[in-house]
Parts: C-alpha cells; structure tokens; sequence
C-alpha cells in the first residue's frame, strides 16, 4: 500500500541521491572548502534516515544491514588508527604523514584524505545505527503494510 | 573592498548578529516556557539553524556546517524518535523551589557574564589564541600540508591525536546504544509470544 505519505516518498526518492552525492562532495572537497569527513558522514546517515523514517525501519534495514553498519562503524575507527600505525611503521610519530610518501606534503594530503574516511565511515555508520536502536523500538508500532521481513536483531 | 564598505559591512554583520541572538533568546525562552515537547523539539531544531547562520556570519563555515547538519538535522530526527517512545507533553509539576532556582540561575548568570569581562575583546589581534599556534597554520600549513583549508589541516593533521578521539567517543556512543536498546524488539518478541521474562 503505497497511498499514505505518497508525495513526500517520490520526493525523496529524488532526494536521496542528490543527498548522498553532496556527502561524498563534502568528503572529497573537505580540503578545499568546508567539510569534512564528520559533516559528510552526518550527510550519507542522514540520506539513510530519511529513507528509514519514509519507507519504515524494516526497508531501511534492508538497504543498510545492522551487520553494514556495525561493520563501518568499527572500520572507520580502524582506518584512522591504521593510518596512524602506518605512519610508526614507515618509521615516524603516530599520525606523522610525512612518512606516507617520498614528498612529505604528498604524505600530508593522503594523511588527512585517509583519517578523513575513516571519521566519515564511523560518522555514517554511527548516526545510522543510533537511529535505528531508537526507531527499531517502535517499529511494530507503525503500519505494517510495508514492514519488510526484519533481518536479525538491530 | 574598500575602508567605507568594510565599514558598512561591520555594522550590517552587528545588526545581523543581534537579531539573530534575540532569536536564539526567543527560542530558548519558548523551549523552557512550552509543555509540547514535539514543539519543544523542533524549536530546538531552529534555535541550531539559528546558531549555524550565527556562525556563517562570524566566518566558522565549518562549525556552521556541523551546527547545520548535526544539531538541526540529526539530533532533532533523534529527539522524535525518543518522543516515539515517551510521551510528547511534559509532566507539570508543581510547587518545588523556583524561586530558589531562580536565585541560583540569576547568580550563575551574573558570575558567568563577570567573568566575560577578562576574555579578550572577540577578533583581537592580540587576544592569548592568536599569538600562541595560529600564526603558524595560518602561515605555513599550506606548504606544510597542502591543504588550502586551514580548519581540515588542522583538525586531521596537526589536531590529529583530538580527531582521533573524537571518533572513538562516537563509535563508542554508537556502541554504547547498541548494547543498551540495540536488542530490545527482539526481547519484546520474545515477552509477546508468551516468555515471561522479566
């Protein structure tokens, strides 16, 4: 049944892209401009919740599994802990990018691209999840014609 | 831009400025006056876009951005999503100490704008902050780092040790609600089919 809340569905069907597409610009561009990995991580979960709070919990949890999220939350954590162990390996500080490359400016650009991702990835994942422990609450609660077959737990 | 127009400009961004913390006064007056609290939530909601613009005009385009899509956006989709499972007016209480909390507020207040009068005047060249590590991102970081924006290559490069715990605590608040309420429905599921667990 796809009468209720007809409009803004199509709406954000639009939407969604377009949104996903201004987080991966603000990720990318974080150098450049404002931004960064944290306000582009918010923006990609947001594009989710959005989702969710439209089509209901259990679709959203079909487009982003509790296993996704878990798994992005704990690797975007890694990544930016990695590139600091990188960075003691290659023979500098923790988070010394110098060390990433022959060039040490080189070194300090893939630096911040890469502890960039790996805030975004935490980010996303941790406003996704957070919304989905909280919605996932209630989801029974809400019309059940487009609950989709829940997965596993949150 | 000229002197003049760099005059001009200043007084517009004070005229700006003061009505936009009249706004966030507003607001915030609302906020503690209203019961709603789907009204109360959404003021929020506004006092942050409020803040964000408030922070547009002081040039943090970044904090702006965070202000924006964290406080407006994500913590008021949060906010409804706990009104979900409460209830959205506000129990009345009566009696208490008000006037006692008053006093306690109005005192706070008072120590509070006191002590403003010691923080350097906003925008002073030579305010403690603006002689200490600035000068140097300001100078150097685009050869040291490449990066033309001076916040980004001091938040992941020079503030490198702050960002990396920043998102620990976030992976640890997201961790945290997984292992309070991540499993609840399915506990529920369970109660509702005849378990009685407590």
């Amino acid at each position: 049944m796809i009468h209720r809340k007809s409009i803004l569905r199509v709406v954000s069907k639009f939407l969604i892209p377009f949104i996903m597409l201004f987080a991966f610009y603000v990720q990318w561009h974080g150098d450049f401009g404002p931004g960064g990995g944290f306000q582009a991580g918010v923006i990609l979960g947001a594009a989710f919740i959005l989702y969710a709070i439209l089509f209901g919990v259990g679709f959203g949890r079909k487009v982003i599994p509790p296993w996704v999220t878990r798994l992005m939350l704990s690797l975007g954590v890694l990544i930016y802990s990695g590139t600091g162990v990188l960075c003691l390996l290659l023979g500098g500080n923790f988070l010394d990018y110098n060390m990433l490359s022959h060039d040490p400016v080189h070194g300090q650009e893939l630096g911040i691209t890469l502890v960039e991702i790996g805030v975004g990835t935490t980010v996303t994942a941790a406003m996704v999840t957070i919304f989905f422990a909280f919605a996932g609450q209630s989801e029974r609660d809400d019309e059940g014609d487009l609950e989709a077959p829940a997965d596993k737990e949150a | 831009m000229t002197f003049d127009n760099l005059v001009t400009a200043t007084h517009m961004s004070e005229l700006i400025n003061t009505a936009m913390l009249l706004f966030m006064a507003v607001t915030a007056l609302a906020v503690a006056k209203l019961r709603n609290l789907f009204a109360v939530v959404m003021l929020t909601g506004i006092y942050s876009l409020v803040a964000a613009a408030l922070y547009v005009v002081l040039d943090a385009v970044d904090v702006a951005f965070t202000e924006a899509a964290v406080g407006a956006g994500v913590a008021t989709v949060l906010m409804l999503g706990t009104l979900a499972l409460t209830k959205d007016t506000e129990k009345v209480t009566t009696g208490g100490n008000a006037l006692k909390a008053l006093v306690l507020v109005t005192i706070t207040g008072a120590v509070l704008i006191w002590a403003t009068f010691d923080m350097p005047l906003y925008g002073d060249p030579t305010a403690p902050i603006n002689e200490h590590v600035a000068p140097r991102y300001i100078n150097d970081s685009g050869k040291e780092t490449g990066v033309p924006n001076i916040v980004t290559s001091v938040l992941a490069s020079y503030r490198g040790y702050d960002t990396m715990g920043e998102t620990f605590v976030i992976f640890t608040a997201a961790a945290g609600v997984i292992t309070i309420i991540g499993r609840a429905p399915k506990k529920r599921r369970r109660k509702d089919k005849g378990g009685s667990e407590a």
